[in-house]
């Protein structure tokens, strides 16, 4: 925790947790989408069901996936602006076991066709957490310089992509693997200390096994 | 720099408290204490500009409950009718005026969350106006009030859903109170004991937005934690000496939170928002 974590973050109201955090949820999914998001299905699990409206969490949201910071006094109008840029849009209400009251799940399309289905709460604070990407479990807040990568569970995959870390002198601070099943789908989560060139990223993508990277900058979110 | 109190007070040693959260600030996130310094004053002229978005009259949050009450403030003080005086009537106005900019949703410096939002920039902009303040002292009463949310945030916590609003405005009037010292001169423990009386006289204060909206009672009890936090640094430039170590009324408050229904952290269900008679505006 640092001193700006209490005093800030500068925000649009009027809650750290329903609104600010709600705007940095679609942010994150925005950038790991990729690209501009055309289609978004959002489900509101919890005390998020309850109060959306009068928070203007689901403005937040929008806000979040058309890029705009949590700051943005865009985000009041951001339901119209979703609109306006062409999004479409469906809100619902759903119920997730086991998940935190303040928890959204959200399925987006973008402008090339890429798809993104994502869980994430808000956890206090304007604080998020990613709990449940693509299918599989994960946990992570986007706090740091992020990789995100999807792959098959084949050996030696976790190999190559740290020894390409380690020759672009990138650390690796913390590493989280997830997987569906031996030899199925899965997902590396990378935190690092410093930004990634984008060739480092391309290179990733061109090894065997790999399905896609995206990745999430410090303070991006 | 996950410090309690007391160690603040060990960190700092001889230093100023404020230049002890800004070093440790610089030295953990890689920067400069001059780039910390500067950031700080970004939250402090954010402060401002709230503010001045909150008095205007014809404000309304989205629900109607709220919006445009910080004018009236304002109008009374301006008229010198204002009963709390001078550097606490201007305060009560400021406070209310952010606490609405935020329920309508303006923009604002979480302190130390949104729903608490007015009650340090309230103080510290009265403080500025009464005293004619220079923005390094502010800067400087910024970092003591940071300094000890972070005791209260990992000690205990300051979220409503968990603690209550003795979490909320009961944090934010700690801060308030230990930078009010900080300004007149308190030194290091003095700082820390005002916050502690700050925080014993909010102890047991329940989050019960109506409508589960951040709005009523929020906006109000900006307005009240304002009064506790200057009656609290007062005591302790007086020479009263909060007779309770301040991080044991730190982990009180833990406990109180605790013993909370949870009707009475932030499920919109009991206390205030378990009264039937809304009115809006």
């Amino acid at each position: 925790m640092d001193l700006f974590d209490i005093v800030g973050p500068v925000m649009i109201g009027p809650s750290s947790s329903h609104t600010a955090g709600a705007a940095r949820i679609g942010l994150a999914a925005r950038w790991i989408l990729g690209e501009r998001v055309v289609e978004a299905h959002i489900g509101f699990h919890g005390s998020f069901a309850r109060t959306h409206q009068g928070h203007g969490t689901d403005r937040a949201i929008l806000s979040g996936l058309m890029g705009m910071a949590i700051d943005d006094p865009r985000m009041r109008d951001g339901i119209r602006l979703a609109q306006e840029s062409g999004m479409k849009v469906e809100t619902h209400a759903v119920q997730l076991r086991g998940a935190h009251p303040n928890t959204v799940q959200l399925e987006l399309i973008g402008e090339n066709g890429h798809t993104l289905q994502m869980e994430a709460a808000s956890i206090g604070g304007g604080n998020i957490r990613i709990t449940r990407l693509d299918g599989l479990d994960v946990d992570f807040t986007g706090e740091e310089n992020t990789v995100i990568i999807h792959h098959q569970d084949i050996p030696g995959t976790i190999a190559v992509v740290s020894t390409i870390m380690a020759r672009d002198r990138l650390n690796i601070g913390t590493m989280q693997v997830y997987r569906r099943k031996a030899g199925g789908d899965a997902v590396m989560i990378l935190e690092l200390d410093a930004e990634p060139a984008l060739e480092t990223l391309k290179g990733i993508e061109g090894q065997r096994g790999i399905v896609s990277v995206q990745f999430l900058r410090k303070r991006g979110v | 720099m996950d410090y309690t109190l007391s160690e603040w007070i060990e960190q700092a040693g001889e230093e100023s408290l404020a230049h002890a959260a800004c070093r440790c600030q610089a030295e953990e996130s890689g920067t400069s204490e001059q780039m910390v310094r500067e950031a700080m004053l970004r939250n402090l002229l954010d402060m401002e500009s709230a503010v001045k978005e909150g008095l205007k009259p014809d404000l309304r949050s989205v629900s109607g409950l709220t919006g445009g009450q910080a004018s009236r403030l304002y109008t009374r003080f301006a008229k010198g009718d204002s009963l709390s005086g001078g550097l606490l009537g201007r305060a009560i106005t400021y406070a209310l005026a952010t606490a609405e900019c935020n329920a309508c949703m303006g923009r604002i410096v979480a302190a130390p969350t949104a729903g608490s939002c007015g009650i340090l920039p309230g103080l510290l902009l009265s403080y500025k106006e009464e005293n004619n303040t220079s923005q390094e002292a502010l800067v400087d009463a910024l970092l003591v009030a940071s300094a000890i949310g972070i005791s209260i945030a990992t000690q205990a916590t300051i979220s409503g859903a968990e603690g209550g609003c003795q979490a909320e405005c009961g944090a934010a009037a700690a801060m308030a109170a230990g930078a009010l010292c900080a300004l007149e001169g308190g030194n290091n423990e003095m700082c820390m004991h005002a916050a502690a009386f700050a925080l014993m006289n909010m102890l047991g204060l329940v989050c019960d937005p109506v409508e589960g909206l951040v709005e009523v009672p929020c906006v109000f009890r900006n307005v009240g934690a304002c009064g506790i936090a200057v009656t609290a640094a007062d005591m302790v430039l007086s020479g009263i000496r909060c007779p309770l170590e301040p991080d044991e009324v730190i982990l009180a408050m833990k406990d109180v939170g605790e013993a909370l229904p949870l009707a009475l952290r932030e499920t919109g269900d009991g206390g205030c928002a378990a009264c039937r008679t809304v009115h809006r505006l």
